[in-house]
This record gives C-alpha cells, structure tokens and sequence, in this order.
C-alpha cells in the first residue's frame, strides 16, 4: 500500500494538484518527508499538510485485527495449527509443534554435522500425503551448494515410509514433488526467489528450502556494509514471501570463525569491568553464525546443530515459544533422529554457542546389504554411494 | 514574534515579509483588503493569513498576560500527577523495582533486547509493590541482541496492561505494532493463560472475600484487547503513527472520557524497515525523529506508555567492536527511557541505559513458559530473607 497513488486518495482537488505538480505522485514520496518540507515544496500552510497528511495516512495505514481473530483465523485456516512437524517427537513437542508457518526457521552448524540431511528429511516429510504427517504439496528446494542428493533423499524415503516408497509410483509422485533449484549467482538467486513469489500461491508449494543462505552472500562480497545491504534486501524478501503465503520457510546458515572484532558487549560493560581485575570474556567455541547480527534478527526460529564430546546436538537456541533445549541426535538411513526425546535444558548464552569439537562418528552407518556407504570428505560427510535396492 | 514563524506558506512569508511586514505587531491593524492589495494575493488568502496571525498573536498574547505561561505546569503540579499514574508491570520484580516500580505511561521506553527480562517477574511481586503500572507516560526503547527476549517482553507487556485495576493493574489495552512478523499468537495466549492463574493465586492468598473478586477474565478476552497492526515497510510505519492519533481517539474509554482505553503502544521493532530502505541517512534521521515526536506527542494526549523495541547491531568505537543499539547517536536522543538487555554469564540482565529520573542499574529476569520472570537465583535469594 505504500506506492497507492495519492491521485487515488480522494484529497481536496486543489491540494492533489499541488501535490502532482511537484510530481509527489505516491504516498512513499509523501511520507518520506518532513510537514516542514512539504509546506516549503508545496507552497502551501501547514493546516493544509496536515490534513493532507492524516488523510494520507489513514488510507495508507494498514487496518488491525485483535489477537483473538488473528488466533481464531490461523487455527481455522491452518492444517496442524499452524505448525509443521519433523517427526523428530522432542523437537516437535517443544517447538509446539513443528517448523511454525509464515516465518523463517534456520538450521546453522558446522560443515558435515547434517543441515542438509535435515532439510532432506524436511523436504520428504512436506511431500508425504496429509494422513502420513506431511503437508501434501510441491516443496521449492534452492540448493546453493549442490549438495542435493535425491539418491539419498529416495533412501530416507525408503527407509522411515517403506510402505510409501516401495511402490515405484508412489516414490516417484513424492520425489516429483521436490523442485530443486541451483542458482548459480545471487543475481540468479534473486530472479527465481521473484519468479517463486508469483508461482508459490498456483503451484500448491508448500515449504521453501534454502541452503545455504550464507553461500550465496559470502561468495560474492565482502564482509561489510555493501553486503548488509544486498542481504537486507533478500531478509525482506524471503518473510514477505513467507508470510503471505503462509509456509514454512527453512534456510540454512553456515559458521566461520569468530574475528577478534566480534562484538559481544555494550559499551557499558566494557566500562563497568575497568575497576575490576580484566576477565576476557572465555569463548568456549571459535564459531559463530556466518551471516551476522542483522540476519540473526530477523529469522524467528534457530535451531544450533552442533558436535561435543563425539555426540551431535540439536538445540532451539532461539524461539519466541521454546524453552532452550537440547537433543542429542544422530544420522542414520533412514536421516536425521533424535537419541532421546527427552531435551536438557541449556543455560545461559551458551545455547547460542556452535560447538565442533570431539570427531563426531564419521561412518554412522552399518554397510550393509544395501551399500550404504560415508565418506569423509574434507569436513563434510558426504554420503557418495547407494545401492538403491529397493526402488528396483 | 516574527512573520517567518508563522505556519504559512512559502511565498507568501516571501510576499510578506518582501511587502515590509515582519513583525506580526505591523499585521495587527490591516484589513485584509488592504493586505490583499499589496500582496497582490486574493482577498480569501489575506484573510486567511490574518487569521494565522491573530491566532499566533493570542496565543501570544495570553502568554504574556498569565503569570504562568500557558501550556506550563508547575514542578509540584507534574510531581503529584506522576504519582497518581500508574505503573505496568514486567512480571519481574527485581525489573520492576529498577524501573521505580513498572513502565510508565506517558514516557517513551526503547528496550534493546537485553533489557525484555526487567519487565517479566511476578504479577504477584508487582501487585504489591505496584512498581511499573501507571498512568503515566512513558516512552521507552528496549533493545537487545537475537533471541534475549524482546519479543517476548513486548508481548508481556501487552498482555500486563490489562489486569484490572482490582489487581493493580490498568485495565487498559494495548496496541501492537509488529514490522518483523514475530508476534507469536500462541505465545501471547501462553502468556495470558498463566497471567490470568497468578491473579486467581494472589486472590487466594491475600482476599478474604474470593468469591467477590472471582476472576472472570479469560485468555481469549485478553488476546481481544490487542489491536495488532502488520507493517510491511516503513511508509506503513509512518502512516499508521500518522493515523494512530485518529484511531486513538475513536477507541476512547466511555467512562472517563479523558483517557483512552489503550494504555500502552508496543513497536516490534522499530528499526527492521529503518535499516534497509534508506540510502539518504540525513533524510532517515529526519522521518525518524518525525515519528519519535508523534509518538510522544500520543503518550502524553492519550497518557499511555510506548514501547520501542529495538536491534542491536555493531559499532566501531576507539578501536574496538561493541554492540550498541541501531539507528545511531542522534536516536539515541529521542527515548525518554533506554533499557538494553544483554546476557551476563548465564543470565538474562536488563541494564537501564539513560533515564532521566531512574539510577542506572541492572536486574536479572528469565524467561519462562509463563512468560518474562524474576530469573531464578534471584528467587532463592528473596525466600531466603
């Protein structure tokens, strides 16, 4: 509404004509400056500008609705009450539920620790028909990294919906449902991120994947105000797309070293520890989030997935409904599950923290039978060979 | 008081002032067909500029003949009605005993996000020491880091606002301005279910009479006391505080005609749109500063309280990288009241950063199922005195 034109704001003639002769056609424009700037580029009192103003505002101004309807509308409206579940129980349960609509949920970790098996996992999940727990529609995969593997995908789907899977048609109905996208530059990301927006609402898509986010941004800027802008425009971008049309959208976010420049304090308490004996602060870990503060705003949800002492750890380090708790997971087949439902609540900042310690187990899975097979591949366990049995 | 202060137009201050009029005292005894003549304007325009003038000239005027300027109020006079106000409280007492007692109204507060926590502890504690509920303004900018908890005090506080003045509350409801899209619908009603249990707990405890003061409030009749408005880009911003006033005034309490129902505006999160559509930064302080104005100018005609929340973001100062809130210095100005909530060790603290009547200080608060709370260690250490 921000671009209505004030040609079509019903004002008094005479100050609409003012207003397009100085060629302030939109309410933007008006808006974007000050009464006192108006009344000097319009040539007329400020009496006049305000009531141009107000009127302005109250068309532009977009209209409320109380909590009670905005509840009432989303449980109506929503299959599962707004939220989509990733099977994993004590993730969900303390999600309340799921991955929530209409917002962002990011998976950050280091390399190999099972982002893209999670969203692999996600992926299938959303395909599945609604009585097996899926949303049963179209799911967008951008896949930034080229990590996508739809034999692994196939696998998941073999191994946790067996029923579904073995029929050759099913399998191929579900895996039909996966659009894989694989921009190759940001600017290519941005045009198919524009050309989803049209096609999300006709197409019965269902859940977005990006992965990875930081990727796209890291490969081609600098770190720096240019690159906060670029990113600025994708943050705005990719919750509007989400919210209008009402799905789960899961982005992937990777970690880097944390710079001696990282900030982690204010001002004042730098200044209140001056009296006192110098404790630097003690970083467990080197790793923080890729993208930084600004991105860290806006998604809703962060799931942590990090490696300690040889176990994998899943952690909702933030979340405007969850406690901060911890699951430890492991990757099996059959994808991503949890060793206990059971979370353990985490203290402190250090639900945020992005361990990669302790060599988490390399080869997770029994070669059997079906030649399941992971190599360790310069810090990222890549899964490059499977015998696909069960779909011949 | 000089022709160029007058709220009129351009070219006409120029024709006037061009025409040998510069002080209004020389407009006093002209007719408007006389000014009209030597403007060269229409007579329906002098008339109009006369008409400015006079009014500037009363206003004038009264101010000289009063002893007391108009529009003034005396220091003792601002003192006893802060004290009548009331406050809203954080659900955390040690939050709100730093505050002096709750957010007030007609003051501007901006919470960074590490600040949220302050406001949470018990209603229970509130309701004794009635720290933050008042009626008076407060504009208030709280800002804090990702996920510390400003949502979440956003959402306490609107849910606060409404308990009855029975309970030491204002009755009021609240207005909710979310620019991100992180107002969590469940999460309110979580809040209100459990804000709803304290008050029925206090009742047993402390009144005889239980069955008069039954609690007949429900979470669903809390959740329709939040007007929540979705803002997708700052000229929607700018428009909806533009409107606010209108709103405001339609939304008016039956019984006491002065004071709106709506007691408290929470802005989730003032920056988002800020920080992404502008190139021209001196253009972004000016609209800025617009908006802070027209929102203090509602906390005070309305007498409620507005809550800013804010990003944190990071800054370059004597060679060194600290986090400090967004938007920048000249922002910083325009809260009357600055929280910032960080983390210290395992704790959530909520430091105050600038406050004209407040010492600064920080408290701990935790966030909880049921909302924003005393943190924990604190408890301990109340039951053990």
């Amino acid at each position: 509404m921000a671009n209505k034109l004030i040609s079509e704001i019903r004002l008094p003639k005479s100050i609409a004509n003012v207003f397009s002769a100085r060629n302030i056609s939109t309410a933007k424009d008006a808006l974007s400056l000050t009464e006192f700037e108006l009344m000097e580029l319009l040539d007329v009192g400020l009496t006049e500008v305000r009531s141009a103003l107000s009127q302005i505002s109250e068309i532009v101004a977009p209209p409320y609705q109380t909590a009670l309807s905005l509840m009432e509308q989303r449980f109506q409206n929503e299959h599962l009450g707004g939220h989509f579940p990733t099977g994993l129980k004590g993730l969900d349960a303390a999600l309340c539920g799921g991955i929530p609509f209409g917002v962002l949920t990011e998976l950050v970790g280091p390399a190999g620790i099972g982002k893209t098996q999670f969203c692999l996992k996600l992926s299938l999940l959303a395909s599945l028909p609604t009585n097996y727990g899926g949303l049963d529609g179209r799911v967008i995969y951008i896949d930034v990294e080229s990590k996508f593997s739809s034999r692994r995908l196939l696998e998941i789907g073999l191994r946790s919906f067996p029923e579904i899977f073995q029929m050759k048609e099913m399998a191929q109905e579900m895996a039909g449902r996966i659009l894989v996208l694989r921009p190759t530059s940001l600017a290519e990301f941005t045009q198919s991120l524009e050309q989803i927006k049209v096609s999300l609402l006709q197409n019965q898509v269902k859940m977005l994947v990006i992965d990875s986010m930081a990727a796209l941004v890291s490969g081609e800027h600098e770190q720096g105000a240019r690159r906060q802008q670029t990113l600025s425009w994708h943050i705005s971008f990719i919750k509007s797309l989400a919210e209008f049309s009402r799905i789960p959208v899961v982005v992937t976010n990777q970690v880097r070293s944390r710079n001696h420049d990282d900030a982690s304090r204010y001002s004042f308490q730098v200044q209140s520890r001056d009296g006192a004996i110098e404790t630097p602060m003690q970083y467990d870990s080197h790793l923080v989030a890729a993208l930084g503060i600004q991105w860290a705003h806006a998604v809703t949800t962060r799931l942590v997935l990090e490696a300690k002492s040889g176990e994998r750890f899943i952690k909702v380090a933030k979340s405007p409904i969850s406690p901060p708790l911890a699951f430890p997971f492991h990757i099996t087949s059959s994808g991503i599950s949890l060793l206990s439902d059971d979370g353990k609540e985490v203290m402190g900042p250090e639900i945020n923290a992005i361990h990669c310690q302790g060599s988490f187990p390399q080869t997770l899975l029994i070669v059997t039978g079906t030649c399941v097979a992971m190599a360790k591949n310069a810090g990222h366990n890549e899964i490059i060979n499977f015998g696909m049995e069960g779909l011949h | 008081m000089e022709i160029w202060r007058l709220p009129i137009s351009a070219s006409q201050r120029g024709k006037l002032i061009s025409a040998g009029y510069t002080s209004l005292s020389s407009l006093s005894s002209i007719s408007s067909s006389d000014l009209a003549r030597e403007l060269k304007v229409s007579e329906s325009e002098a008339m109009n500029i006369l008409k400015v003038a006079s009014h500037s000239r009363g206003s004038e005027t009264s101010n000289a003949s009063c002893s007391i300027v108009e529009g003034a109020q005396s220091a003792w006079d601002m003192l006893h009605d802060e004290e009548s106000l009331m406050h809203i409280t954080t659900s955390s007492a040690d939050l709100d005993n730093i505050l002096g007692g709750g957010i007030h109204c007609k003051e501007v507060t901006e919470i960074g996000w590490s600040s949220l926590s302050l406001i949470v502890n018990s209603v229970l504690k509130y309701k004794l020491t009635t720290a933050f509920g008042s009626e008076s303004i407060i504009f208030m900018l709280i800002g804090g880091v990702p996920g510390i908890g400003k949502t979440q005090l956003g959402i306490q506080i609107a849910v606060n606002v409404q308990i009855p003045n029975d309970f030491g509350g204002l009755g009021g409801k609240a207005i909710y301005i979310d620019t991100e899209g992180s107002f969590m619908v469940e999460r309110a009603f979580q809040i209100a279910e459990a804000c709803i249990e304290d008050m029925s707990e206090y009742n047993r405890f402390l009144r005889k009479d239980f069955q008069e003061c039954k609690i007949k409030m429900l979470p669903q009749d809390i959740l329709e006391n939040i007007f929540y408005f979705r803002i997708c880009s700052y000229t929607e911003q700018i428009a909806l505080i533009n409107y606010l006033d209108k709103f405001l005034s339609e939304h008016k309490d039956v019984d006491m005609s002065l004071w709106s129902q709506v007691k408290v505006i929470v802005v989730d999160s003032v920056t988002f749109h800020f920080r992404q559509d502008f190139d021209d930064m001196a253009l972004r302080t000016r609209v800025l500063s617009g908006m802070a104005l027209k929102l203090m100018n509602l906390a005070k005609r309305f007498s409620l309280a507005v809550i800013l929340l804010n990003q944190v973001t990071t800054k370059h100062t004597e060679a060194s990288f600290q986090l400090a809130l967004a938007l920048g210095d000249s922002w910083s100005h325009t809260c009357t009241n600055r929280i910032v909530l960080y983390w210290n060790g395992n704790e959530r603290y909520a430091y105050i950063d600038k406050s004209p009547s407040l010492r600064s200080a920080s408290a701990a608060y935790s966030v909880t199922a049921r909302g924003i709370r005393n943190s924990s260690s604190s408890c301990k250490r109340i039951k053990m005195m």
